[in-house]
């Protein structure tokens, strides 16, 4: 188990963690998300005790990393800046790390046949693939068999195959009832991966639930409606309530409308796909498509981290802060949670609070 | 891939007392430094150089000296007929105990280089009994080659000028100033691990060292006045090499006996590795 209790790290007159407070339990993949910057290799950097906080603890196991004997038998850990001398071998890499913990040098041909690098485990760590350099990485941070994994951002630079094994991999010892704790700045990936959540954003906590409690409360439904009146029918569905947007809003709902031909489409949110067909049946509207779908978890993850996304690029050219752009998107959808007043209003509003849902 | 992971053999650090824990801590340390020093080609590559280097540059002043023993400066000739061991050593360690320069610092500096500082604090995230690990082997490592190195280079050396100058290990002062080498390299590897631990940086800690010993030491010699020469027997490498003297004295370095300036030397060390020692533990690595 690892425990953060109100951790705070400045760099200079940077605050990279602020005020960080949260239990990592056993048993479970727990995904440490954020974006770039955020403060998620610093948290586990605090948490390694290779930085010192300016206040707060981390504990593993209910002690402080330094005071861990023989510290790998308890935690490994796999940090996203190589940590390995390339002029060194993997095999003595690896060997000078069982030594110093007492392990036997049979354990090293253990971990390197584990993570499938027997075959160079002779050359210098230096001629190594980014793949091989984190197979590596993995494979030192299992050397001493430890109950809790910290691993920062492990699919890098990874093969397809290499993520599925290490995807695998940890959902293994996440069931073996050992502590697994792994970042990543895709949502997308963790989602797979993880039983639990914590999302940063500028080294602040910005939520901590269970992953589908988190995509439930997070991705929006909507139906994608493509009809050649679709100028009349989005009227028709506004009058019934509906939140209609004509013309996709952003990328990662496909447009239709690139044939020839067809009609132009609505993105309608606050309304199922039947009663929409049913809309339109009424007013003698001929639909091309119906089709109901979730945003992405990609995007409600930028949604949720948008004003603490410390590079943000700008694709609307406005110039206001992110925090203006973040108030005003969420302006933008109180009338819909209005109208339904349903789960998902209270799911929309849940999105921009700080702690664990407890509704 | 992912199949079961073998329980370790180890057994649990708890159930030891803790001092004994301690020593089997710090053992565990040593040789996985010394697993560390073997395994660099860089370790190999400077300690061979170190003995090249310094057999070379003593066969060839030696050699020098006895073709052209006639035409010699009377003042060279003097010192070498006074104190035979320190030419013959001299001429060597000038530029050989650079290897160990710059391998000092490398056996630091390379691993904030590569980032391997961050494995190793991981496996002792107490710190400093890795420094001390790092320290005792290496100094060991340096200290046996040195000590080959300063004999070998005595042997050759005395050989060469036996036509003009009897030199042997029972003359006063000679064993101690060959032994004295193998000392003086050890520590003066450990200035330099010390600096290379400060900086964290290798290009600039080896300057850092290379230059303080070839340029800041002879430079003290200009201050004017007795504080110059003071200031120049104090020196970290002035005061080390003393040592490989059999009597530093006659060439006019009266202001320390040799053991006292191998112990000002140690003196410098300590308190740079003391300091290397607080930055380690403090810094964030």
């Amino acid at each position: 188990m690892i425990e953060a209790r109100q951790l705070t790290k400045r760099y200079g007159d940077r605050l990279a963690v602020d005020d960080l407070t949260f239990t990592v339990e056993p048993g479970r993949v727990t995904g440490f998300l954020g974006p770039n910057g955020a403060g998620k290799s610093t948290t586990m950097r605090l948490i390694l005790g290779l930085d010192r906080p300016n206040s707060g603890t981390a504990t593993i196991n209910g002690r402080p990393y330094a005071e861990l004997a023989r510290p790998l038998q308890v935690v490994g850990a796999l940090l996203e800046a190589r940590a390995v001398h390339t002029g060194r071998s993997a095999y003595n890499h690896l060997l000078v790390l069982a030594q110093t913990q007492g392990l036997p040098k049979r354990r090293v041909g253990e971990v390197l046949e584990l993570v499938g690098l027997e075959s160079v485990a002779r050359r210098r760590a230096g001629t190594f693939s980014l793949g091989m350099g984190q197979r590596l990485g993995i494979a030192a941070a299992l050397l001493g068999d430890p109950q809790v994994l910290i691993l920062d951002e492990p699919v890098n630079g990874l093969d397809p195959e290499g993520i599925h094994w290490i995807r695998t991999l940890m959902k293994t010892l996440a069931a073996q009832g050992r502590t697994i704790f792994v970042s990543s700045h895709l949502m997308s990936e963790i989602a797979i991966t993880a039983d639990h959540l914590l999302v940063i954003g500028r080294g602040r906590l910005i939520a901590n639930s269970s992953t589908t409690e988190f995509i439930e409360r997070n991705t929006t439904p909507s139906v994608l409606v493509v009809s050649p009146g679709a100028d009349r029918l989005a009227g028709l569905l506004a009058g019934e309530g509906a939140r209609v947007e004509s013309s996709p809003s952003d990328s990662t709902t496909p447009s239709p409308s690139a044939e020839p031909g067809a009609g132009s489409s609505l993105t309608v949110y606050d309304m199922p796909a039947a009663h929409i067909g049913e809309v339109a049946a009424r007013a003698g509207l001929v639909l091309h498509q119906l089709t109901p779908q979730r945003a992405s978890l990609e995007s409600a993850f930028m949604e949720l981290t948008r004003e603490s996304v410390e590079y943000a690029v700008r694709s609307d050219g406005s110039v206001g802060s992110g925090q203006d752009r973040a108030n005003t998107s969420l302006s933008t959808s109180a009338p819909a949670t209005s109208q339904s007043g349903s789960a998902e209003a209270a799911s929309a509003d849940g999105s921009s609070t700080t702690e664990e849902g407890s509704r | 891939m992912s199949g079961p992971m073998a329980p370790s053999q180890a057994p649990t650090a708890s159930q030891q007392p803790a001092r004994g824990r301690f020593l089997t801590d710090f053992s565990h340390q040593l040789l996985a430094e010394w697993t560390k020093i073997r395994s660099l080609r860089s370790t190999v590559w400077a300690l061979v150089l170190l003995f090249v280097l310094t057999l070379g540059l003593t066969t060839l002043f030696t050699s020098v000296a006895v073709a052209q023993w006639n035409q010699l400066d009377p003042g060279d000739r003097a010192s070498l007929l006074a104190d035979p061991v320190s030419g013959i050593l001299g001429s060597g360690l000038s530029l050989g105990q650079l290897t160990m320069c710059v391998l000092g610092v490398l056996v630091i500096s390379s691993e904030y280089s590569t980032g391997m500082i961050r494995s190793s604090l991981l496996a002792e995230p107490r710190r400093w009994p890795m420094l001390a690990a790092k320290c005792s082997v290496f100094a060991v490592v340096v200290l046996i080659v040195g000590e080959i190195v300063a004999f070998a280079s005595f042997f050759v050396g005395a050989a060469i000028l036996h036509s003009h100058v009897v030199v042997t290990l029972s003359d006063p002062g000679v064993l101690r100033a060959v032994v004295g080498e193998g000392l003086y390299l050890a520590v003066l590897g450990l200035f330099a691990l010390a600096i290379g631990g400060l900086l964290r940086h290798t290009a600039g800690a080896i300057t850092l060292v290379i230059g303080f010993i070839i340029v800041l030491s002879p430079l003290t010699q200009l201050i004017p006045g007795q504080i110059g020469i003071y200031v120049h027997a104090y020196m970290p490498a002035v005061a080390g090499s003393l040592i490989t003297s059999a009597n530093p004295a006659i060439s006019g370095n009266n202001v320390l006996t040799p053991w006292q300036g191998f112990g000002v030397f140690c003196l410098w060390t300590a308190v740079l590795l003391a300091i290397s020692t607080y930055l380690l533990q403090r810094r964030d690595a």
